[in-house]
């Protein structure tokens, strides 16, 4: 074969190979590493999978953060006004998490509907809010602050 | 009446592009020398007028003009000056207006230290880089005007600068990762020109190779300066989140980096021309991506400032201009400026073609990652979100392969080269960096296999580096002799390829060991961590000058003998209420200690304690800024500077012969 031709043989190969192995590795690497965001109402539908890291973001429920005396663990609930979910999480919570406040829980749904958090975002100023927990209150008919509209 | 000079100004800076992006690019089409000669003085007044509207933005910052709303909505009387001055760029318009400055920067940079360039390519050059600089103009004055006043009704103070902003990391960070991003635009300005004027030879490779490594510097020390600071300020202890806007930043560094490497080889060799000019219109197609999805609030993260969709619609419509604008030239042009010189498979330049492919391969991975989300919302399948361990998991096997490949490069020879010499040359130092990898884990905490990789890898790395550099002083009479002859260029090479094998060292070291633990704690408490002994002397009130805060002081000691001691604060900023986490450390080359407050537990004082300990996580931000000195010295090579005293005494001839 003509040595160029023969170069851009192996110069595809390489490509072609080098570059399924990439594709197999982005394949592999996504089953499992993403989380998929329900609003607290798709939760309490039923629709989100038990026992596989899902998202959950809405407002946190005025008087139900309750804090372990000896522990850092915490519960407290998370709402759209339509529908709340129980939040279970033990650690540190960011500065910006208070009642009335929107926040995100990333974690596992388990078999009585309560999701076991293994992080908890809240927004990061004052005037921001997650677009997901915006859209989710959105449909629920209430404004970014969680006044009804 | 200082906003409104500063508004008029960028009103003459916008027309003043637009003239620098029309008259020369006409001048160079007809080969009319008048308007091709306005290109560099039409640059520096772009610059003079951008830095008017700047520095009248600050002046209303510094006095405290809350008439402006972008004062008022950013900034308080009760604010430290240096902080007035830092939250210029602390929001959207104002980091819009800083990224307008610093293209006027590198764009008059351009017209000042390249008079050696045939003034065809230059005024190509220059108008290129107008066009971009009409674009973002544009954008700041119609849809993000920072001089916007709020009349009547001026309120009496500000509402402050957001507190995670207030600190000396931030007032530095975006102005060097915006240093980078930008100076991206050089190297795209340079592939254009060359596409239009249709030679694309071993000197355009050598115009372009320094203003793409100091770009590439900047963005290194930018990005290294963004992580360290989400280290100390955040409260977390984590220092790369693999979040979108953090991606945003990274993806044009990973270009970047196949973009040098491959302009090596076209500089030295005349080979993958119309790649390198592809790389550098991807390179920076992704700074402004990066700009997209940080500037339209398309995604969830701290850097999101603004959530207007029209700034969205703008960016992402400029953005499709660019690229389709350019790659439309590539697809007209690039098969004119093609080349055939042969290599033989084993020699440096598959070298660098594997390089440039393991860092594309990451690019895309990273691209995907980040973009995956927004494609699945806009095809309606739900809200996702991709995690670090999607992330981890497709770099760290790319990551080990290409630093297999790269102990190679140092010794490998151009255009030829044989396995058999290869074998020679890379035996001892393969042995040795086995032994590394084999016994250097043994100093760390337990035997780790991903420490012990690690550490081959990296050995792997210093010691071709080692290698290599042996056999460049061997022939001096003495070593200092040796090493002096040694050129810039080399030593950047050296220096940016040290930095990498520190970061493999720390990033694994530091992932691997880190001893981390969320506790509740009161005054008198004490927990060990990895030996060392923190005890939590008292609870304090201190008061800064525009926070009160609540201030936990600890002693830390080490078989009896005192380390150091340590007060984490939580603050509670007065104007704006919001509460900020300091957290404090005791920073070392092989250790961090790391304290921060969480929240009051019960009512007995107690606290939720955040304690890390950190090993080697430094060695990471010291390969960073290795990396960045690197690609700084490169440029101070002195082929650059022969060009510019050749190109003096042929510039009559470049004028026509191009």
């Amino acid at each position: 074969m003509h040595p160029v031709r023969k170069q851009r043989l192996i110069l595809v190969l390489f490509v072609v190979l080098f570059s399924s192995a990439a594709i197999g590795l982005v394949v592999y690497a996504l089953r499992g590493n993403i989380n998929l965001f329900f609003p607290p109402a798709e939760v309490a539908a039923g629709k989100a999978p038990v026992g596989q890291p899902i998202r959950v973001g809405g407002m946190v429920v005025d008087g139900s953060v309750q804090r372990s005396s000896d522990s850092l663990a915490v519960r407290f609930e998370i709402t759209d006004f339509e529908a709340s979910v129980p939040v279970i999480y033990e650690g540190i919570l960011p500065d910006l998490f208070d009642e009335g406040q929107g926040a995100v829980a990333s974690g596992v749904l388990d078999a009585s509907g309560v999701l076991q958090a293994t992080e908890v975002l809240a927004k990061h100023d004052e005037n921001y809010m997650p677009p997901e927990v915006a859209d989710a209150l959105e449909k629920s008919g209430y404004d970014h602050k969680g006044n009804a509209k | 009446m200082i906003p409104e000079v500063g508004h008029y100004a960028l009103i003459v800076a916008l027309c003043l592009a637009a003239i620098l992006a029309v008259l020369p690019a006409w001048g160079a089409w007809r080969r009319d020398v008048v308007s091709m000669g306005l290109a560099p003085g039409l640059a520096v007044g772009t610059l003079v007028f951008v830095g008017i509207s700047f520095a009248c933005l600050a002046t209303a910052f510094l006095q405290d003009d809350f008439s402006v709303k972008l004062v008022a909505n950013n900034s308080n009387s009760l604010l430290p000056a240096v902080y007035k001055f830092s939250a210029v760029w602390g929001n959207h318009e104002g980091s819009l207006l800083l990224w307008a400055l610093i293209l006027a920067m590198w764009t008059s940079a351009v017209a000042l230290l390249s008079r050696q360039l045939p003034l065809l390519v230059l005024s190509r050059v220059l108008a290129v880089m107008g066009a971009i600089a009409v674009g973002f103009l544009s954008f700041s004055l119609f849809t993000s005007n920072p001089f916007e006043r709020l009349l009547p009704g001026v309120p009496a103070d500000g509402s402050d600068l957001n507190p995670l902003l207030q600190d000396p990391g931030l007032i530095i960070h975006p102005p060097l990762l915006y240093m980078g991003y930008v100076g991206f635009s050089v190297a795209f300005a340079f592939a254009i020109a060359a596409l239009l004027g249709g030679r694309l030879d071993a000197s355009w490779a050598r115009w372009s190779r320094p203003w793409t490594n100091v770009a590439w510097a900047f963005l290194s020390l930018g990005i290294m300066l963004g992580s360290w600071w989400a280290y100390y300020e955040l409260g977390w202890g984590g220092w790369w989140f693999w979040d979108p806007v953090e991606n945003a930043s990274f993806m044009p560094w990973l270009a970047g980096i196949a973009l040098i490497h491959s302009l090596a080889v076209t500089e030295k060799r005349g080979l993958f021309k119309s790649w390198t000019v592809l790389l550098a219109i991807f390179t920076f197609s992704l700074s402004l991506l990066g700009t997209f999805l940080v500037r339209s609030g398309v995604l969830t993260s701290v850097h999101a400032f603004a959530t207007d969709p029209a700034r969205g619609l703008f960016i992402l419509l400029f953005l499709a201009l660019v690229v389709g604008g350019s790659l439309t030239l590539y697809a007209l042009r690039a098969p004119a400026v093609s080349s055939r010189v042969s290599f033989a498979w084993v020699s440096r330049e598959s070298l660098l073609l594997f390089n440039n492919v393991v860092f594309l391969v990451a690019t895309l991975t990273v691209l995907f990652g980040t973009l995956f989300p927004l494609i699945m919302d806009a095809l309606g399948q739900g809200k996702y979100s991709v995690g670090p361990p999607y992330f981890n998991a497709v770099f760290v096997p790319l990551m080990a392969l290409l630093a297999t490949f790269m102990g190679l490069g140092p010794v490998s020879r151009w255009k030829s080269d044989s396995v058999s010499r290869w074998r020679g040359e890379l035996a001892l130092p393969a042995v040795v960096a086995v032994a590394c990898g084999l016994t250097l884990p043994l100093l760390g905490v337990e035997y780790n296999l991903w420490v012990a990789l690690a550490a081959l890898l990296s050995a792997w790395l210093v010691l071709g580096l080692a290698r290599d550099l042996w056999y460049r002083v061997r022939g001096a009479t003495t070593l200092g002799r040796g090493l002096r002859r040694l050129s810039p260029s080399y030593w950047g090479m050296l220096l940016a390829h040290l930095g990498f094998a520190a970061c493999i060292i720390g990033i694994v070291a530091t992932s691997q060991y880190s001893v981390e633990r969320d506790l509740k704690m009161q005054p008198g408490d004490s927990q060990v961590l990895a030996g060392y002994r923190f005890d939590f002397l008292e609870l304090a009130q201190v008061r800064g000058p525009n926070f009160v805060a609540d201030e936990a002081r600890f002693r830390v000691s080490r078989d009896g003998d005192v380390v150091t001691h340590l007060a984490p604060q939580k603050r509670r900023y007065l104007a704006s209420g919001s509460v900020m986490t300091e957290a404090a450390i005791d920073p070392g080359l092989f250790r961090d200690l790391y304290v921060a407050m969480g929240e009051p537990v019960g009512a007995e004082g107690a606290w939720a304690i955040r304690l890390h300990y950190k090993p080697m996580v430094r060695w990471m931000w010291l390969g960073a800024i290795f990396m960045g000195l690197g690609g700084f010295a490169t440029t101070l090579d002195r082929r650059y500077r022969r060009q510019r005293r050749s190109a003096r005494e042929g510039l009559q001839g470049a004028l026509h012969g191009a």
